[in-house]
């Protein structure tokens, strides 16, 4: 068995002598590069747009504006038929009339460099005129504020709901009410290689072929095709090597449509690769949320009921074709899901304002719905003088409790919350920490301790885009192919930007063939080769292409043993494959090599009987049916040191305790979850898009933007717990989620508790110095 | 030749390379876009994430904030060169990165590996937090980091106990 092996990666090993393909990497004749005109302001009409200085620079071969794709792109709209009312305003390729957010692209221009395009885009002159911004979610829904969107009444996006028992009652009626005014700062995905992709057109054929950056190559070839006007078939979409994406790369974007359509219009192939300052200002954006949230208390512990008020702000237009409501969804439906309460009420509000747009990004909504829950159980459990582990395990849902429906309206199918906790405290003794916390306070060094329970939400089902009315696939396909010397071409519809699911897919079909892992090899990022599926975002590739996978793999292993029966004059169901070889499933004695059989069912089908299934090409798919998620669970405890002269937090310790059911490949699944880790602790404690009040991007760089880097970050250690799910015959769920999920909730109950001999508290992530020093009141 | 432009001779990777240059090119585009090593990338542009890094001299820079120009003459390195099979010096810890999984999407990793190699060179035991601290200037946006600062440590260890010749 491979599966639960750490099986290393093909990809890395070529990754690791400098030999990716990257888009960058790819170059093709007459390539044409794109640079853009970005709009200055946060808000500004836009008026005449001269291009000719541009032009008259040798090697700027066109200046485009919106007027001149109109012809080429259609414009569209970010609705979702499960959020009826949800504002959807019309976005186009390039900004036309007005730009709605420092960053936007009014203008692309084309040159034989990048450099050359730069330079043009650096000529040509806009007639701007600048617009009141709107900045902030408050400010965007006051009457007064300046409306964004000219088919609006006001910038308010969507608002929605859910309740459950008797919020209202349970609080007047709760023993202790604690509440707390959270905000979490707007950061990204910051992939560090930034988006690129290069389009080609052949008008003889009509083909559009686009080598991109990105997660999801089929539901960009549906999209290229239906928004440039051309049949799904003639568009192909590639994704090479890709540098990071963390969901930063599954959506639309703009620029990269002006790429597509300029292509087509001037007849070369064309390469758009974002620099960092756009990256920075054009990328989707995630969280930037305001939370106001409390939890009612028994006296003896027990929550009794939980209220939920989001706040928060799609950016300037909501994010096509996913939309932008899923973050503030995710802290509707998910904060407090690991405990047992019944009387729960939560309400989100999505504005418009100027920023860049918000998209979905690792641990959609996660973060903070764990965040708000944990810190509230903290505060709870320090108001009634309780133990907050202790706490946490009274109200922890547990054995009986599954399965059920979430107060908040999410399946919990099998969660192990209790066997997580007990791993944890095997590992991190409490009561040496709190000993050690004790001697060290008395000597002016202040450390904490954090816990932070989540529910990690993976492997969406089909309903939730096919009911929105959106063209992306939640069912994968796997397709086999058994080569004529015996070896597996493995097709699928999952994408690997560095997860390793191309290896765990591998050790998938390997086993069920009952061949050994070299052997098979697997092709993805394809949309013209590989099977429609829906690529690698929300932690689905296990749990879903997997057992696509696994399908295919126990049907062509059927074929295979079905031939060898008939070649053999033997039951199929008395043999079967080892290392590749067809054995006697009793005595084990070999009977013949698979490629033995592949060479016969290729070149010999004639030896075959018949009546025999001797197909050596194989498809099979999987969707889930009656569940929008596959929920998965963990809890994370940080330790932390805070210098209370400078306000700098040192994470020391941290722990991950994760259930993502059948674990495929160890090696892939810790790495999956360090990482994690380590971007949540970046959005703990250092990352941030900070905006002066015009609306003007502070961050432009990895200077002022801080991202973590391996000095500040601590050794992670992870355990696991296994519970499979039942849904599936792999049991695998997903695993890219919980490190982020987890990180800023350990944190912030981690700093919250070494400053609390100072009786002050902090709701605001990310944590930086001026602000805990504020917190602390020495600011 | 004008003034926008200017010939260079330098070595890359140990072949002899003559070519002229925009004197505004800088190292990291003139080895990718020119000459094709492109196992040198290019993530910011302004000398912070060292996903660009080279060997120049035998020392690390940023492949964005030196000119082409400026490696006139010099011996310039890439992990293309620093991968061959007959100067695989990181071979080692190439292995130790794929075994232990340091790596994820890759992109840091060649500038990673060169910063790695000329650590421990500099200090052939370092400690986990030394490790930790070398490898400050490469953003690694996947990892985490410790499958990384793992396989450094391992490797030093592995150097010391067998000595390479």
């Amino acid at each position: 068995m491979s599966i639960g092996a750490e099986v290393p990666r093909d990809r890395a090993k070529r990754l690791l002598s400098g030999r990716g393909k990257f888009v960058d990497d790819i170059d093709l004749p007459r390539l044409l590069h794109l640079a853009f005109v970005r709009c200055p302001y946060a808000h500004a009409s836009i008026g005449a747009i001269d291009g000719a200085e541009a032009m008259a620079l040798p090697g700027v071969v066109a200046v485009l504006t919106a007027a001149d794709l109109d012809a080429a792109v259609s414009s569209w709209r970010a609705a979702h038929k499960l959020f009826p009312g949800m504002a959807a305003p019309e976005q186009s390729a390039l900004a036309r009339g007005v730009a709605r957010w420092q960053g936007e692209a009014v203008a692309g221009v084309l040159g034989e460099s990048r450099a050359l395009a730069e330079d043009g885009a650096e000529r040509v002159s806009v007639d701007w005129q600048e617009l009141p911004a709107v900045m902030d979610a408050n400010q965007a829904l006051a009457p007064e504020a300046p409306v964004l969107h000219g088919d609006m009444a006001n910038n308010l996006a969507y608002t929605a709901e859910v309740t459950a028992g008797d919020t209202e009652a349970a609080f007047e009626a709760a023993a202790h009410v604690v509440e707390e005014h959270f905000r979490f700062h707007r950061h990204s995905g910051i992939s560090l290689e930034p988006r690129g992709i290069i389009a080609e057109f052949e008008p003889g054929e009509g083909r559009l072929t686009v080598h991109q950056s990105h997660q999801t190559p089929h539901q960009q070839q549906d999209l290229y095709a239906r928004l440039l006007g051309l049949p799904e078939h003639k568009v192909r979409v590639i994704c090479p090597d890709v540098g990071g994406a963390f969901g930063l790369k599954h959506h639309l974007m703009a620029d990269e449509l002006v790429a597509c359509a300029a292509a087509r219009l001037l007849g070369r192939p064309v390469k758009f690769i974002a620099d960092r300052l756009e990256s920075f200002m054009a990328d989707v954006h995630c969280r930037d949320h305001e939370v106001r949230a409390r939890m009612a208390f028994s006296g003896s512990g027990e929550i009794l009921a939980l209220q939920v008020d989001d706040l928060f702000n799609a950016g300037a237009y909501g994010q096509y074709p996913r939309t932008s409501i899923a973050e503030g969804n995710q802290i509707m439906r998910l904060t407090g899901a690991p405990y047992g309460h019944g009387n729960y009420r939560a309400g989100l509000r999505m504005a418009f304002l100027n920023k860049s747009i918000l998209g979905h990004i690792r641990s959609v909504g996660h973060p903070i719905a764990c965040a708000v829950a944990e810190r509230l159980v903290d505060l709870g459990a320090a108001a009634l003088g309780l133990d907050p582990i202790a706490v946490r395990r009274q109200n922890y849902l547990q054995g009986d409790d599954f399965p059920r429906t979430s107060v908040g309206g999410v399946e919990l199918e099998n969660l192990s919350f209790n066997a997580c906790l007990d791993k944890a405290l095997e590992i991190i003794d409490m009561a040496q920490f709190r000993r050690e916390q004790a001697e060290l306070r008395a000597r002016n060094v202040y450390r904490g301790i954090g816990i932070a329970t989540f529910v990690e939400l993976t492997a969406i089902g089909p309903e939730y885009y096919g009911e929105g009315g959106q063209h992306i696939s939640a069912q994968e396909t796997c397709l086999l192919r058994l080569e004529a010397s015996g070896t597996i071409r493995c097709y699928t519809g999952a994408t690997d930007q560095g997860q390793g699911i191309d290896t765990g897919i591998q050790q998938v079909v390997a086993d069920g063939l009952g061949l050994a892992v070299p052997d098979v090899e697997v092709i993805s990022g394809d949309s013209a080769l590989c099977p429609m599926g829906g690529g690698s975002w929300g932690s689905r590739g296990a749990a879903l292409a997997g057992e696509a996978a696994m399908r295919a793999a126990t049907t062509l292993r059927r074929n295979i043993l079905a031939i060898a029966g008939s070649l053999l004059q033997k039951n199929a169901a008395d043999l079967t494959i080892e290392q590749g070889i067809v054995l006697d499933a009793t005595t084990d004695s070999a009977h013949m090599a698979v490629s033995e059989i592949a060479r016969i069912g290729h070149f010999q089908p004639y030896s075959i009987a018949e009546d025999v299934t001797a197909d050596l090409t194989v498809v099979e798919r999987y969707a889930s049916r009656g569940r929008l998620f596959l929920a998965g669970n963990g809890l994370q405890i940080a330790t932390v040191e805070v210098d209370m002269d400078t306000g700098i937090v040192t994470p020391l310790r941290h722990l991950v305790v994760h259930d993502c059911g059948r674990i495929l490949n160890p090696l892939l699944v810790r790495e999956q979850i360090r990482g994690g880790v380590v971007q949540g602790l970046g959005a703990a404690l250092y990352e941030e898009l900070r905006y002066d009040p015009a609306g003007h991007l502070l961050t432009g760089s990895f200077a002022d933007y801080l991202v973590p880097m391996a000095g500040e970050m601590p050794d992670i250690e992870v355990a696991h717990i296994e519970t499979p799910t039942e849904t599936s015959a792999l049991g695998a769920k997903g695993a890219g989620e919980a490190g982020t999920a987890g990180a800023v909730g350990a944190i912030l109950n981690a700093v919250n508790d070494a400053i609390s001999p100072f009786d002050a508290s902090i709701a605001e992530t990310p944590i930086t110095p001026p602000r805990l020093l504020r917190a602390l009141g020495r600011f | 030749m004008n003034a926008k432009s200017r010939r260079i001779a330098l070595t890359v990777n140990g072949e002899a390379v003559a070519r002229e240059v925009p004197v505004r090119l800088n190292l990291v585009d003139f080895l990718r876009h020119d000459l094709g090593f492109t196992g040198s990338h290019v993530g910011c542009e302004q000398g912070a994430c060292g996903a660009c890094t080279v060997l120049l001299d035998d020392q690390t820079v940023r492949g964005c904030l030196v000119l082409a120009v400026q490696a006139d003459g010099c011996a310039v390195q890439t992990i293309e060169g620093t991968s061959n099979n007959d100067n695989g010096l990181m071979a080692d810890l190439q292995e130790m990165f794929l075994s232990l999984n340091a790596l994820q999407c890759g992109f840091c990793t060649p500038g990673m590996l060169l910063s790695a190699q000329e650590l421990l060179r500099a200090n052939p035991r370092p400690s986990r937090e030394e490790i930790r601290d070398y490898l400050s200037g490469n953003f690694c946006r996947c990892t985490g980091y410790q499958a990384i600062v793992d396989a450094v440590a391992a490797v030093a260890r592995a150097r010391h106990e067998e000595p390479r010749p």
